[in-house]
C-alpha cells in the first residue's frame, strides 16, 4: 500500500515536469494551431546553453533565464523568417518544423558532442528530503517541480486571461480571420507568441536537464511526450495540459512498477483511447 | 499522363540492362517500397483528405507475418507455403488498416496525424516489448525472398521486377479504386462529409475502407520491405521510418500516385550518398536543408515543380 | 530557390556518377567502417571511429605496401541501417573488409547478412551480442572481442566473496545486450551461492525510474546495473536523491569513460563501483599508456582515454592490418588465404594480452574488474583490480551445457 503511495506521488512530480514541458507547446498550437515539431529541439538547445551559463556563472536561475531567452530568439526567428509564410498550412508547417529539428539535433551534435549532460543544482535542492507519513527519502528537486508547475500554469493562466495579449491571443484562437479583420498585426503577434512559448520551452529545457539529463535524443523524447499531454488533455487548453500530464505521469510511473514489460505502451493506449471516444481532447472543444 | 507512365514503365523494364546490381537492389527496388509504402498514404491524404502516420505500421504488420510465416533464424512462427503468407499478410494489414480507420474515423487534420501517431507508437514499443510474437528488441532476421518453380525471387534483378510489377500494381488499383463507386464516396466524404450523410450514405463505413484499401497497399510494401531487408524488427515500425514515409510523400507530391515515387528516389539516394558529398559527420544537417528547401520551394512536391517545368516548355514550344 | 535545389540535385547526380563509376582502379584495399554517428549512441560511435582510425594511422593506411582506403558509413543502431550500410560500402564502393558495427542487433544482422557476400570479410567493431558468433555463426564474420558476458568475467565471484554481497537486485535495460550482461553475471555470482531475487527491465531510454528506484527491496545487498548513457545517469541520480544507500555493482557500459567524461555532478555517485569491462581507462600497462597516448594525441577532441568502443575498433582495424600484412596483400580467391590467416592471428592487445580467437571466431580475451576513482584532475577513470586471464565465450564451461541452457532472456539465467 506504502509503494502505492510512493508511485503515485511519483507520477505526481512526473506530470509536473511533463507539463512544465509542454507549456509552450500548447500555447503555440492554442492560437496559431502549428504543431511546433521542433519543441524538442528548443528544450534541449536551452538546456545545452543553460549548461554553459550555470557553468561559468555557477548560478543556476541565470542559467534557466539564459536557455529560456536563448529558445525565445530561435523560435522567434523560426517563426518570423520561415513559418509566418506559411500561417494557415498546417501540415507544409509541420513538416518545416520536422525539419529545423532535424537540422538543429546535428547542430547540437556538432556544438555539444553527444555525451550526457547533467546541469548542477543549486545547494539548497541537492539530495532529498524525508516525507512525512510515508517516511521515505524523497528528492528535493521533484518537490520543487510541482511548485514550479503551479507557478508556471498559474503565470500562463494569468498571461491569457488576465492581459491584453490574452486577450488577444484568446480571440485568436477563437477567429483569426476576424482579428485580422480588426486591425491587429496577427505576425506581430505570432512572433511574440511564438517567443514566450520558445521562452517557456527553453527554461524547460534547463529544469529538465537539472532533475534528469540531457542527450542526443531527448530532443524526440520530450516532442513526443509533450504531445502525448497536449493532445489528450485538447490542444491549446491549459487546464488540458495539466490534466493530460496528469494522466501520462501516473500511466507512465503505475506502468514502470507494476507492469514494466508492457507500461510503455499505456501512455500511448491512453492517448488512442481519448482520441477515439473525444477526438479533440479531453478539454479541447471541438473544431468548427 | 498516361502515355507518360507508360514510357516510365518501359523505361524502367529495361533498366536492369544497364544498371548495376547496386542500383537495382539498393537504390530502385528500395525506392519502388518506400514508394508503395508513400502511396498507401498519399491515397488517404489526396482522397480522404487525411494524413496518417500509421501506414509504416500497417507495412509492418503485413511485414511480421511473412516472418511469422516463413523460415527465419529468430525460432519463433510456423513456415507456411510462400503463396499463403502473402495472402495473410495482405489479409492481416487490410484488416489493421480497417481497425485504424474505425478507430480514427472522427478525426480530421491535426487530430487524425496525433491520433495515428499514437497507434503507430503504441504497436512500435508493443513489438519491442513482447517476445513470444515479435521477438521484442532483436525481431525477426535470415528471412529470404521465395523461390518460385526454380525462379529465386530475391536475385538482384529478379526482385527488381517484382518490385517494379507490385509498384504498378499498387498504382493502378489506387487509379482504379479512385474512381470506382466507392472511391467516389470517399472523396464525397473528403469534401462534404455532412452532404454525403444527408443523402443516406453513413461516412463511418466510407472512412474505414478508406483505411482498409491503404492497410492493402501498405501490406504490399510491407511484404516487399521484409524480403528486401531480410529482417524485420522492432526498428521497422519506429519513428524514424514513419516520419521518413511522411517526408517521402510530401516532397514527391500528393496530388498524383507518381509523387509517391518520386519522393522515394529522391529520400534514397539522398539518404545513401549524403555521407559522400558532404563530411561524413554533418549528413543529417544536409539532409535537413534539402528536405526544408523542398518543402519551401515546391508546395506540391517535386511532382509540382516537374509540372510547372513542363507548362513552361509547352508555352515556350506553343509560341 | 527551385534553381539552388536543380543545383543541388545536379551536383549530386553529378557527384554519385562518379563515385559509381571509378576512372582507374588501384592497387589498393578498401575498408568499411560501420558506426553510430546520428541519435543517443553518437558520442560512443565516434569514438569508435576514432579507434580504427588509430589503427590505420598507425602503419600510415599502408598494409603490405598497398594503400588501405577507408570508407565511413553511419548505421542508426537499428539493425535495418547496418543492413543497408553494408549494401553500400559492398555493392557500391566495393569494399573489401567490413569493420562493424556498434551494437549487438546491427551485429546479429551483419553476421547473417555476411553469409551471402563470401567476397568480403567481416571484422565486428564493438557489438557484443553472444549469439553473433555462439550460435549460428558465420565463416566471414570474426569478433576480436568478447561479447557481453565475457565482459563481466570476474564480478560476480568477487562480489559474493571479496564483497560479501549475498543478494542483488539487477536493474538492466530490456534488451539483448544487458540480457547477456546479466548472463555473464549472474552465471558466477550463481554459482558462488549468491542469489538474485528481482530483475527489474527498463525499457531503454527511461527518463523517470523513480518507481524503479523504491520498488528494490531493503534486503538486498547490493544493486547490479546495467544500463547505459543517460539511462545510467537518470537511475544513479534519482536513487541517490531518494536517499538510496545500496552499493552499486556496474555493467560494462554503466562504467565506461564516455560516461565518466559526460557533463554534470552525477559521476561522483560511481566513486568506487566495482564493474566488469575488457577497457580500462587507466590501466597502467606499458601497452595501454602508449595506446592512449597515441589516441590523446591524434585525437585532442577525443575522450580523456579510449572508450570501450575506441578500444574494440581499434583492435578489429589491427587485425585486418595484421592479417593483410600476412598475406602480403592478397585477397583473391574469396579471401581464402586472409580468412586462414585470421583464424590464426594472434597480436598484443593494448590491454597486454594476446588476442586469439576460438573455432566459433570469437575472441578469447583478458577482462577485469575494475573499480572507479576520480583522478588527480577531477576527472573520472578506470583501475584495475583484478586481472582475469583467458575468458573464452563459455567462461569456462563446457561448451555443449553452456549452450544447452539456451539463449539469455529477460527469465534465463535465474537464481532467485
Amino acid at each position: 500500500m506504502k509503494f502505492f503511495f510512493i508511485v503515485f506521488f511519483n507520477g505526481l512530480t512526473l506530470a509536473a515536469l511533463y507539463f512544465i514541458a509542454a507549456c509552450g507547446f500548447t500555447l503555440i498550437f492554442g492560437l496559431m494551431r502549428t504543431v511546433n515539431m521542433a519543441h524538442g529541439a528548443l528544450l534541449l538547445l536551452g538546456a545545452y546553453v543553460g549548461y554553459e551559463v550555470v557553468e561559468i556563472t555557477g548560478l543556476w536561475t541565470v542559467g534557466i533565464i539564459a536557455g529560456g531567452l536563448t529558445s525565445a530568439i530561435v523560435g522567434a526567428a523560426i517563426q518570423a523568417y520561415i513559418l509566418g509564410r506559411y500561417q494557415g498550412d498546417e501540415l507544409r508547417q509541420t513538416l518545416i518544423t520536422i525539419a529545423i529539428s532535424i537540422i538543429m539535433a546535428d547542430l547540437m551534435l556538432w556544438a555539444w558532442g553527444g555525451l550526457t549532460y547533467q546541469i548542477s543544482l543549486p545547494e539548497m535542492l541537492l539530495g532529498g528530503v524525508r516525507l512525512p507519513i510515508l517516511n521515505v527519502g524523497y528528492s528535493s528537486v521533484r518537490l520543487t517541480l510541482m511548485a514550479m508547475a503551479a507557478v508556471t500554469g498559474i503565470l500562463l493562466w494569468l498571461l491569457i486571461a488576465k492581459t491584453k495579449l490574452g486577450i488577444i491571443i484568446r480571440a485568436g484562437v477563437d477567429d483569426r480571420e476576424m482579428l485580422q479583420a480588426l486591425g491587429f498585426e496577427t505576425k506581430k503577434i505570432f512572433v511574440i507568441v511564438f517567443a514566450i512559448g520558445g521562452m517557456l520551452t527553453g527554461m524547460a529545457g534547463v529544469i529538465t536537464g537539472s532533475a534528469l539529463s540531457i542527450a542526443p535524443g531527448t530532443d524526440m523524447q520530450f516532442l513526443l511526450s509533450s504531445l502525448v499531454v497536449v493532445i489528450v488533455g485538447g490542444m491549446g487548453s491549459i487546464g488540458g495540459a495539466a490534466l493530460g500530464a496528469l494522466l501520462i505521469g501516473m500511466a507512465e510511473q503505475y506502468g514502470l512498477a507494476y507492469a514494466p514489460t508492457y507500461g510503455v505502451v499505456f501512455t500511448f493506449v491512453i492517448m488512442i483511447a481519448v482520441l477515439a471516444i473525444r477526438p479533440q481532447g479531453l478539454l479541447g472543444r471541438s473544431e468548427k | 499522363m498516361n502515355r507518360f507512365i507508360i514510357l516510365l514503365l518501359i523505361i524502367c523494364s529495361v533498366l536492369p540492362v544497364f544498371a548495376a546490381d547496386f542500383w537495382l537492389t539498393q537504390i530502385l527496388s528500395r525506392s519502388i517500397i518506400l514508394g508503395v509504402m508513400a502511396l498507401s498514404l498519399t491515397f488517404l491524404t489526396a482522397y480522404l483528405g487525411v494524413v496518417s502516420f500509421a501506414q509504416v505500421t500497417l507495412a509492418g504488420i503485413a511485414g511480421y507475418t511473412i516472418a511469422y510465416f516463413s523460415a527465419n533464424t529468430a525460432g519463433i512462427g510456423a513456415e507456411l507455403p510462400w503463396v499463403f503468407a502473402v495472402l495473410l499478410a495482405l489479409f492481416f494489414s487490410t484488416i489493421a488498416g480497417a481497425l485504424v480507420g474505425l478507430i480514427a474515423r472522427q478525426s480530421v487534420g491535426i487530430y487524425s496525424i496525433m491520433i495515428t501517431l499514437a497507434i503507430s507508437m503504441a504497436f512500435f514499443y508493443f513489438t519491442r516489448q513482447n517476445y513470444s510474437v515479435f521477438n521484442g528488441w532483436t525481431g525477426f532476421s535470415g528471412i529470404s525472398a521465395p523461390s518460385v518453380m526454380g525462379l529465386d525471387l530475391g536475385a538482384p534483378v529478379v526482385f527488381y521486377y517484382v518490385c517494379l510489377f507490385t509498384g504498378a500494381l499498387a498504382t493502378l488499383f489506387v487509379v482504379k479504386f479512385s474512381s470506382s463507386p466507392l472511391g467516389l464516396s470517399i472523396q464525397g466524404v473528403r469534401d462534404a462529409a455532412r452532404r454525403v450523410r444527408a443523402i443516406g450514405i453513413p461516412t463511418s463505413p466510407v472512412i474505414v475502407s478508406a483505411y482498409a484499401f491503404s492497410g492493402l497497399i501498405a501490406g504490399m510494401a510491407g511484404i516487399l520491405n521484409v524480403w528486401h531487408q531480410e529482417r524485420v524488427s522492432s526498428f521497422s515500425v519506429g519513428l524514424g521510418p514513419t516520419i521518413d514515409v511522411l517526408i517521402i510523400s510530401v516532397i514527391g507530391g500528393m496530388r498524383h500516385p507518381l509523387g509517391a515515387f518520386i519522393g522515394a528516389i529522391t529520400y534514397v539516394m539522398i539518404d545513401t550518398f549524403a555521407i559522400d558529398l558532404i563530411s561524413r559527420d554533418r549528413f543529417n544537417t544536409v539532409i535537413g536543408l534539402v528536405l526544408l528547401l523542398i518543402v519551401i520551394a515546391a508546395p506540391e512536391g517535386i511532382l509540382g515543380i516537374l509540372k510547372s517545368v513542363k507548362e513552361r516548355i509547352k508555352k515556350i514550344v506553343l509560341n | 530557390m527551385i534553381s539552388n535545389f536543380k543545383k543541388i540535385l545536379a551536383a549530386s547526380v553529378i557527384a554519385a556518377t562518379f563515385i559509381a563509376n571509378p576512372v582507374f582502379a588501384a592497387e589498393k584495399v578498401k575498408i568499411g567502417v560501420i558506426s553510430i554517428l546520428e541519435g543517443a549512441f553518437a558520442a560512443l560511435g565516434k569514438d569508435g571511429i576514432r579507434g580504427a582510425e588509430l589503427a590505420f594511422i598507425e602503419t600510415g593506411n599502408k598494409a603490405a605496401g598497398k594503400d588501405v582506403e577507408i570508407i565511413v558509413m553511419s548505421s542508426d543502431a537499428s539493425p535495418d541501417s547496418a543492413v543497408n550500410a553494408a549494401r553500400k560500402l559492398i555493392e557500391k564502393d566495393k569494399v573489401d573488409i567490413i569493420i562493424g558495427p556498434l551494437s549487438g542487433s546491427e551485429g546479429i544482422a551483419l553476421r547473417d547478412l555476411s553469409k551471402g557476400y563470401q567476397g568480403v570479410t567481416f571484422i565486428n567493431g564493438s557489438s557484443a551480442a553472444q549469439d553473433t558468433t555462439f550460435r549460428d555463426g558465420s565463416d566471414n564474420f570474426f569478433r576480436f572481442g568478447g561479447d557481453g558476458a565475457q565482459w563481466m568475467a570476474g564480478v560476480g565471484t568477487y562480489s559474493y566473496e571479496k564483497l560479501g554481497y549475498k543478494k542483488v537486485a539487477v536493474v538492466a535495460e530490456d534488451y539483448s545486450f544487458p540480457y547477456t550482461q546479466v548472463l555473464g553475471f549472474m552465471s558466477e555470482y550463481c554459482k558462488a551461492g549468491g542469489r538474485v531475487p528481482n530483475k527489474f527491465w527498463t525499457p531503454i531510454g527511461t527518463k523517470d525510474y523513480s518507481s524503479i528506484v523504491y520498488a528494490i527491496p531493503d534486503d538486498v545487498d547490493a544493486i547490479f546495473v546495467a544500463l547505459g548513457g543517460a539511462d545510467a545517469v537518470n537511475f544513479l541520480t534519482q536513487y541517490n536523491q531518494a536517499g538510496g544507500n545500496k552499493p552499486i555493482i556496474g555493467g560494462t557500459i554503466t562504467i565506461d569513460q564516455s560516461i565518466l567524461d559526460s557533463k554534470g555532478p552525477f559521476k561522483k555517485l560511481l566513486v568506487g563501483t566495482p564493474a566488469g569491462t575488457p577497457t580500462v581507462s587507466d590501466f597502467e600497462g606499458k601497452e595501454w599508456k602508449e595506446f592512449s597516448a597515441s589516441y590523446a594525441k591524434s585525437f585532442p577532441d577525443g575522450l580523456s582515454a579510449p572508450s570501450i568502443f575506441a578500444h574494440h575498433y581499434y583492435m578489429a582495424g589491427k587485425a585486418a592490418l595484421l592479417g593483410l600484412e600476412k598475406v602480403n596483400g592478397d585477397l583473391s580467391n574469396n579471401q581464402k588465404a586472409f580468412r586462414a590467416v585470421l583464424e590464426k592471428l594472434e597480436f598484443v592487445t593494448p590491454t597486454g594480452g594476446t588476442m586469439r580467437l576460438d573455432e566459433n571466431r570469437n575472441g578469447i580475451i583478458d577482462s577485469f574488474v575494475t573499480e572507479v576513482f576520480e583522478r588527480e584532475d577531477g576527472t573520472f577513470g578506470n583501475r584495475v583490480l583484478k586481472v582475469i586471464r583467458n575468458v573464452n565465450q563459455t567462461m569456462g564451461h563446457d561448451a555443449a551445457k553452456f549452450k544447452a541452457l539456451g539463449p539469455v532472456s529477460r527469465d534465463n539465467p535465474s537464481c532467485p
